[in-house]
């Protein structure tokens, strides 16, 4: 008996867990709440404000989600993590994606078994320093000591970095974002380096900011994007389009003030499928019908999110450069919506 | 009236398992094992069955690919070009030298501050009880954090202590100077020291799986060829002293002994020490002990310390008063006293729990994952961790490592433990 009902339990647990793999949408949707591991505080990418308000580039695609998924864009929990933690967060099912400046590289979508849907911020990594030093190039940094990230792929890059250029340095290893910037104003490191956009975020909240300079060397590909685990492409597919959603938003010029006229009022065969007018691409889904009109009336299309976090005039200044819509020269391009 | 009761001789039936407290406690061991091991099972079958839901294996294949990452503090030598397993041994190498030289300050520290506690001297005694309960009832954790951020923030940048032509001038001094007669610099990165350096190493050979270092041999060699003979010296003198009753003079044979071979064979080597210079961005040259394993270090020594001086007062205290005054009365002085009677009966009472603060104090090293400082939680646990993806792997081999490290501590003292112990003849 004792026997029959340990695989009974076996049996269960199984079920539940292959259940619970199976099934990020059901699971966010029978939970009411997006559950999205964030940064523990990058300005501009994802940072909680002086009353627990999160705000950011990275914020933004998480509440379109909820938006498309519970048609409340204020449903979501971010739950902050570092960079070492970040992975096993998404892994042990403690949260439902990850949007946090996080690079697709082979050995994460292999090794790592997780799924990088898309690409929403194209990035490089850089090097910041003090102008008092009168560095201009990263290649004259050789003995310097640079404050880097931990469990990133920045930290690998800048071992190669400095070895292919012959020159030697002492790390300083750090675990966070605000770790980094505390030991960089103390001038525990000459330099720090992480993605070019963070350097940008942080460079924006020291208070001397105008005594700092980005290095002109981009010396890695950093392909930044929401991340969700390996055997869940229903949800991949979810986080994907909505994502694609913003994208096809800002080309067909929809933002978050017109949606609604342009949805009664559009001859566009796309922005009629898009918005959920005609045919039923939101339910095929799972999703409502008015998923994606809900995400671009919640937070605005790839544009508007991009200038009212980093863009031009924010504190953090960056360029759309990489990130323009392929119409305009940049990457970000979105398959068909058919 | 005595009566004697025998129990009923009745064959074995089913329910005696429950109701006979003769096989009650059978059954309650069987099915406490029978759950153990039904538990375990399930647990090994849930990470089995998670892993394989997930695409991933066990394996340990991941130790032997090439790690890609620096570290800041290197023992032996290693670049971004070694395997996994070396980082390992990076961070193991990190974490044995913290626990060592934290147990050996921290008894020093504590055995003083137990013994001051204990002084007649108000003040002294009082600092000291400050002291203890400060440090015992503040979270470690904390300390850590304190003692790094305090070096980071307080320390000036490399670039203070940089003179240039117009400060020279002007006859002005630069805002940092090194210390110890300009041998000794502390930035905010870290500490810079002379390293002692050998003009004439005796190199070292390759043995395919590792390199033995030939300099490195000799002088373990002469050290424990100085201590072997300097006990030769000192039981000779004590047979003398039982059978003649006089002590002959030793102590300067012992020092002779002691010292003489390694000054010689330094000398030798041609030792000269290289005082770290300010050049570029950072001091070159010399060793450079980084902040967070200083803080480390000192967290845990102040930490531990004060635990270890309860225990060392509660050793003196636990011998009786009547001991001393019977050495007194022998005519014995305070410091015999303490030496000759009193501490050696305290080591007793001391030992054992003095083991399990050596324990607590490796084990907290792995505290250094908050200052970011390189041990086997930093390296195995952290970064490797991360790159792979090998989380049951790492966190495995690190329970692995640190049980090997204690157990290995435990067995140590407890040797050492026995070699003190009340002899029972």
């Amino acid at each position: 008996m004792k026997k029959s009902v340990f695989f009974g339990a076996l049996a269960a647990t199984t079920l539940v867990s292959g259940l619970a793999m199976a099934g990020t949408l059901d699971d966010v949707k029978a939970r009411g709440e997006l559950i999205c591991g964030s940064n523990t505080g990058l300005t501009g990418f994802g940072a909680p404000d002086a009353s627990g308000n999160w705000s950011g580039f990275d914020v933004d695609l998480c509440r379109a989600l909820a938006a498309a998924i519970l048609g409340d864009a204020s449903k979501v929990k971010f739950v902050p993590t570092t960079g070492e933690t970040r992975f096993t967060a998404l892994q042990s099912g403690e949260v439902d994606l990850l949007v946090r400046n996080s690079t697709w590289t082979a050995s994460r979508d292999s090794e790592l078994a997780l799924d990088f849907v898309a690409v929403n911020y194209y990035d490089g990594q850089g090097f910041m320093v003090n102008k008092a030093l009168g560095v201009s190039s990263a290649k004259e940094l050789d003995g310097a000591t640079v404050c880097i990230q931990t469990g990133t792929t920045t930290e690998l890059n800048l071992a190669d970095f400095f070895k292919e250029n012959n020159i030697s340095y002492q790390p300083v290893n750090v675990a966070d974002d605000a770790e980094a910037q505390r030991q960089y104003t103390a001038g525990a490191c000459d330099a720090f380096t992480t993605d070019a956009s963070g350097l940008a975020a942080t460079r924006a909240t020291l208070p001397d900011a105008e005594n700092h300079v980005i290095l002109p060397e981009i010396i890695s590909k950093e392909p930044l994007g929401p991340v969700v685990r390996n055997g869940d492409s229903a949800w991949g597919d979810v986080v994907r389009w909505t994502y694609y959603a913003l994208l096809i938003a800002e080309e067909k010029g929809i933002t978050a003030a017109n949606v609604e006229e342009v949805a009664t009022s559009t001859a566009d065969e796309e922005v009629k499928r898009l918005l959920g007018v005609s045919g039923e691409m939101g339910a095929k889904f799972g999703l409502d019908n008015a998923a994606f009109k809900n995400a671009i009336l919640a937070v605005g299309n790839y544009g508007e999110i991009f200038s009212r976090n980093i863009g031009e005039g924010t504190s953090i200044n960056l360029a759309r450069g990489l990130n323009a819509l392929w119409t305009q020269g940049g990457l970000q391009y979105a398959p068909p919506f058919r | 009236m005595t009566m004697a009761i025998d129990a009923p001789r009745q064959g074995f039936r089913l329910s005696m398992l429950i109701f006979d407290t003769r096989y009650r406690s059978y059954t309650i061991q069987a099915v406490v094992l029978a759950l153990f091991v039904i538990a375990i099972g399930w647990l090994g079958y849930n990470l089995d069955q998670n892993l394989s839901d997930r695409g991933k294996e066990l394996s340990f294949r991941f130790l032997w690919q090439r790690a890609g990452y620096d570290i800041p503090q290197t023992l032996i030598p290693y670049t971004n070009d070694s395997v996994h397993f070396r980082a390992l041994l990076v961070g193991l190498t990190n974490t044995l030298v913290v626990a060592f030289i934290g147990c050996i300050c921290a008894t020093i520290l504590g055995v003083f501050v137990g013994v001051l506690r204990l002084s007649n001297n108000w003040l002294v005694a009082r600092l000291m009880t400050v002291y203890v309960e400060m440090f015992r009832n503040v979270p470690l954790l904390l300390w850590v954090l304190l003692s790094y951020v305090v070096l980071t923030e307080t320390m000036p940048a490399p670039k203070d202590f940089k003179v240039t032509d117009e400060m020279t001038a002007a006859g002005e001094a630069p805002a940092a100077s090194m210390s110890f007669f300009d041998t000794v610099a502390v930035t905010n990165r870290g500490t810079n020291v002379p390293a002692p350096l050998l003009e004439r190493g005796l190199g070292s050979i390759d043995l395919g799986f590792m390199s033995l270092n030939l300099t490195f041999l000799a002088f373990v060699a002469v050290i424990g060829g100085s201590i072997y003979a300097n006990n030769r010296i000192v039981s000779d003198a004590r047979r003398r002293q039982e059978t003649t009753g006089d002590r002959p003079v030793t102590w300067w044979k012992s020092l002779l002994i002691l010292f003489g071979p390694i000054a010689v064979m330094l000398v030798a080597l041609g030792l000269h020490w290289e005082t770290p210079v300010l050049k570029g961005f950072n001091f070159q040259g010399g060793m450079f002990i980084a902040h967070a394993f200083t803080a480390l270090l000192v967290a845990l020594t102040l930490y531990t310390a004060a635990f270890i001086a309860e225990i060392v007062r509660a050793g003196i205290q636990a011998i009786n008063r009547g001991q001393s005054e019977a050495a007194f009365a022998l005519g014995l002085r305070p410091g015999r006293t303490m030496s000759l009677v009193v501490l050696p009966q305290a080591l007793r009472v001391i030992i054992p729990p003095l083991i399990s603060q050596f324990l607590n104090l490796t084990k907290n090293t792995s505290l250094g994952a908050v200052i970011s400082y390189s041990d086997i939680s930093g390296t195995l646990g952290g970064i490797t961790r991360n790159q792979t993806g090998r989380e049951i792997e790492c966190v495995f081999l690190m329970m692995l490592v640190y049980l090997s490290i204690s157990l290995t501590i435990s067995m140590g003292m407890n040797y050492y433990n026995r070699s003190t112990q009340l002899k029972a003849r």
